[in-house]
């Protein structure tokens, strides 16, 4: 199947070819990629080099000027090496960027801890003003990118090698019921939702797909609450674990609950080898993640 | 091209307005390094109106030194950009003047700052957002201080602006002696390494910074070094030759 990153390059390249508001920053990750679109637009598909710190202030810069940045890197160069830049020369000056990273979490997991971010959600959650989308397939990825690039505001697009089998009718900003249950209700945030559903065969439970993951859907999030017996809450996200627990905590203030954060753990794993074996080291395979759900609606009272 | 006169204040005014600031008595120019760049900047050079600071065809004025701002207040309400009655609540909770500027409340003030090393890489992408919509006339000027190019991310600005050439862009440092481990050589070999034009002036003689700003730079970034009095005079370290 195409890659998210493969579709984000054949889109970028079509929004820089038809409206003249877009930019693409790079910082030579994925440039030989946009290469002749590049060639056609020199002063919009901009690579300023190994210069992350100024991938950002470009950034900054260009939305100030009055174009729309698409800026594109891998996470840990686009949100924790200039993170202050993102901080600054984006929020601080109240303007907008689409910020693109392609390898997620434990996508390059032979490359080890030094290409591995799976903090950057919950990094760029303690700014304002984010909305963070976590696509999980190439569909939903294209459909995501040209409505951010037509807007304003500051998204942050995180695109995995890792997909669902198939694409979902998602509508930004919501999450959409997959499945319901009465025993509880389980959100899964993008390329985690094929783990979870498999995970979660002949279990009476309500499925979330969560695609935007800020804003966090406290409407959809309460209503399944609501049509459930329980108030047990189990997040399953491909990132830091626990990333989304304080949203669940904030939707449910009016009601005793319990909630799960399953994700990618804290511990540096300190090992190479797939992203199927690190996803089984963190507990986040089909079989761990029903190990792990059933145990938690098991311990209820 | 200078910034509209809407003002009766004069270059002779500027302590006055920055003591209401300060609350001390009065200041001279030496108070502050930046003082006399800014004016002239302000009063000769930038392509600026108060009555339309947004306006597409401008000049930009980036403080990338956003720390010790009361002389750049000054000068913009010298200019006509801020009224002089926000000036004696300076820094207190509900003024739109700190002691870091915030361009959300402030007309005129082109970027938030005070983190130091951030203006150049705004103003690089300033400038080529500027090219891209094909506009050659406006010139984005940045003011740095010599202390600030500590920071590394200037030179990630600085290689990238020589090497593409982006002959819009201008910097001017301050150089008051302040970097901790000084600049060996001078901060313009910093610039010119990077094909930068560079002209190193004395910051404080109004027609040599106008001229310096007026160099020809024939496709390349611009870089003034403004040398002023050192900032400590107890660090034995000169301040860079006037050339």
């Amino acid at each position: 199947m195409e890659t998210m990153r493969e579709r984000f390059v054949a889109i970028a390249t079509e929004l820089v070819d038809s409206d003249p508001r877009i930019a693409v920053v790079l910082a030579d990750i994925t440039a030989s990629q946009f290469a002749q679109a590049a060639a056609r637009h020199p002063d919009r598909v901009i690579n300023v080099g190994i210069r992350e710190q100024l991938l950002i202030g470009v950034a900054g810069g260009l939305a100030l000027a009055g174009l729309r940045p698409i800026v594109h890197t891998f996470p840990s160069f686009l949100v924790e090496r200039p993170f202050e830049q993102v901080k600054l020369d984006i929020c601080h000056q109240d303007v907008g960027a689409v910020l693109v990273s392609s390898g997620a979490s434990y996508d390059m997991s032979a490359e080890g801890r030094t290409h591995q971010a799976p903090g950057d959600v919950a990094l760029l959650d303690t700014l304002d003003g984010w909305t963070i989308q976590v696509p999980g397939h190439p569909d939903e990825a294209e459909f995501l990118l040209r409505a951010a690039a037509a807007r304003d505001d500051r998204v942050y697009l995180r695109l995995s090698d890792e997909a669902n089998r198939a694409p979902q009718p998602i509508v930004p900003g919501h999450f959409l019921p997959v499945r319901t249950g009465r025993a509880g209700t389980v959100v899964a945030a993008g390329p985690m939702l094929q783990p979870v559903l498999d995970a979660v065969a002949g279990l009476d439970l309500t499925v979330l797909y969560a695609v935007t993951v800020r804003p966090f859907d406290v409407g959809a999030l309460r209503r399944a609450v609501a049509a459930s017996d329980t108030a047990d809450v189990v997040l399953v996200e491909p990132y830091l674990a626990g990333t989304s627990n304080r949203e669940v905590g904030e939707a449910l203030l009016h009601l005793p609950h319990r909630v799960l954060g399953l994700g990618v753990g804290r511990a540096e794993l300190r090992r190479y080898g797939t992203s199927a074996e690190h996803a089984a080291a963190h507990g986040l395979d089909p079989e761990s993640l029903r190990e792990r759900i059933a145990g938690f609606l098991r311990t209820r009272r | 091209m200078a910034t509209s006169q809407l003002t009766s204040y004069g270059y002779g005014d500027l302590g006055a307005l920055m003591a209401l600031m300060t609350g001390d008595e009065k200041h001279g120019p030496a108070a502050t390094s930046t003082l006399d760049v800014l004016w002239v900047l302000y009063d000769r050079v930038l392509n600026i109106d108060p009555r339309d600071p947004d306006a597409p065809g401008r000049d930009w004025f980036l403080l990338s030194k956003g720390h010790g701002p009361i002389a750049y207040y000054a000068v913009l309400v010298a200019k006509g950009f801020i009224d002089p009655g926000l000036l004696s609540g300076f820094a207190s909770f509900g003024s739109p003047l700190g002691y870091h500027p915030d361009r959300t409340l402030i007309p005129g003030a082109e970027i938030s700052s005070g983190s130091l090393g951030h203006g150049l890489g705004l103003a690089v992408g300033i400038a080529l957002g500027l090219r891209a919509q094909a506009r050659p006339e406006p010139r984005v000027f940045t003011l740095v201080g010599d202390a600030e190019l500590d920071e590394g991310s200037n030179y990630e600005a600085i290689a990238f602006a020589g090497a593409v050439g982006l002959d819009s862009l201008h910097a001017v440092v301050i150089d008051n002696a302040s970097s901790t481990h000084g600049w060996s050589g001078g901060v313009g070999t910093r610039f010119e390494c990077e094909g930068w034009s560079t002209v190193t002036v004395n910051g404080r003689d109004h027609e040599a910074l106008e001229a310096a700003f007026a160099a020809p730079r024939e496709g390349r970034p611009h870089a003034v070094i403004a040398v002023v009095e050192p900032k400590d005079s107890a660090i034995r370290r000169p301040a860079t030759n006037v050339r």
